[in-house]
């Protein structure tokens, strides 16, 4: 009976275990991936996009952000574990003679933001993709309306 | 009245939290420095100078201010993505030059970036003693 009790109490040990990896996949993500904009959350992308920008770090979107081989194959698990299923993958996403995907050129992305173009003129925006400007809880991967704050700290009122 | 190398007055500022590691790698850069350099001493003059020079290479990054502001000791803003970021003087930001890995990674790129080219450790050397000057 007794051997049923240890079972039991090593369930979270091991459960921490099996996540443990997956934890610090997360944290590489963040490190590598945050430093010069926010680590968008990886449901943004599809798998194959994301596989399009990891082959490609040396022309990461006009900057050299290639990493060492090991890391960027902890990254690609990641990604492909976190990203999106597929649905509105951007024509010619697996072209590798197409240009890199671009958030601003997602549908739903372009939806969203449809009413706030003109604040990436703004010195505190400056581009669309810099998520944290107006969305106060973009770092925690949060988006939602009643946190956004635009610059000068007006909320945001549809 | 000649004044002492700045090598001897940061070692004798006491050696506690962050501030030691960022000291600690000017020792080593100033040391990989005097290699190719003889009698080669950290100036915080020369690597205000580096800071502040805009070098022309990339369009949008045309110094190290361009994303680290005019003032190291303030948040800067990446001119491109415009996110935030700490500021780069460990007097304002202690775990500035606490990773020697994460250290040499962004002199890597930045270097490459701005400067055009990869930095020596005599302009490391210089731009920490600029850095380690701005006092909080």
């Amino acid at each position: 009976m007794r051997s049923w009790w240890i079972a039991l109490a090593l369930v979270p040990v091991v459960g921490w275990a099996a996540t443990a990896p997956q934890a610090d996949e997360a944290a590489l993500y963040r490190e590598e991936c945050g430093s010069c904009h926010l680590a968008f959350p990886a449901g943004f992308l599809t798998a194959a996009e994301w596989q399009r920008v990891l082959d490609r770090l040396d022309r990461h979107y006009g900057s050299d952000a290639s990493l060492e081989e090991t890391k960027r194959q902890t990254l690609l698990a990641y990604v492909r574990r976190t990203a999106s299923n597929g649905a509105e993958e951007l024509p010619g996403a697996r072209n590798p003679a197409e240009p890199l995907p671009r958030l601003t050129h997602k549908p739903w992305f372009i939806h969203e933001h449809r009413k706030v173009a003109a604040f990436q003129q703004h010195p505190e925006v400056r581009t669309l993709v810099n998520c944290a400007a107006c969305h106060t809880r973009a770092a925690e991967g949060s988006f939602r309306e009643r946190e956004i704050v635009l610059p000068g700290g007006r909320r945001w009122e549809d | 009245m000649s004044r002492p190398p700045l090598l001897l007055l940061l070692l004798s500022l006491p050696l506690t939290g962050q501030a030691a590691s960022a000291a600690e790698l000017l020792t080593r850069y100033q040391q990989e420095a005097s290699q190719e350099q003889s009698g080669f001493a950290p100036s915080a003059e020369r690597g205000q100078a580096f800071y502040r020079h805009r070098f022309g290479v990339h369009p949008q990054m045309h110094s190290c201010m361009a994303c680290h502001t005019e003032e190291p000791t303030k948040p800067g803003r990446h001119v491109i993505t415009g996110k935030a970021i700490a500021p780069l003087a460990p007097t304002a930001h202690a775990e500035r030059f606490s990773d020697p890995a994460k250290v040499e990674k962004w002199f890597r790129r930045n270097c490459t970036e701005v400067v055009g080219r990869l930095c020596s450790a005599a302009e490391k050397a210089d731009f920490i003693a600029f850095l380690l000057s701005k006092g909080g």
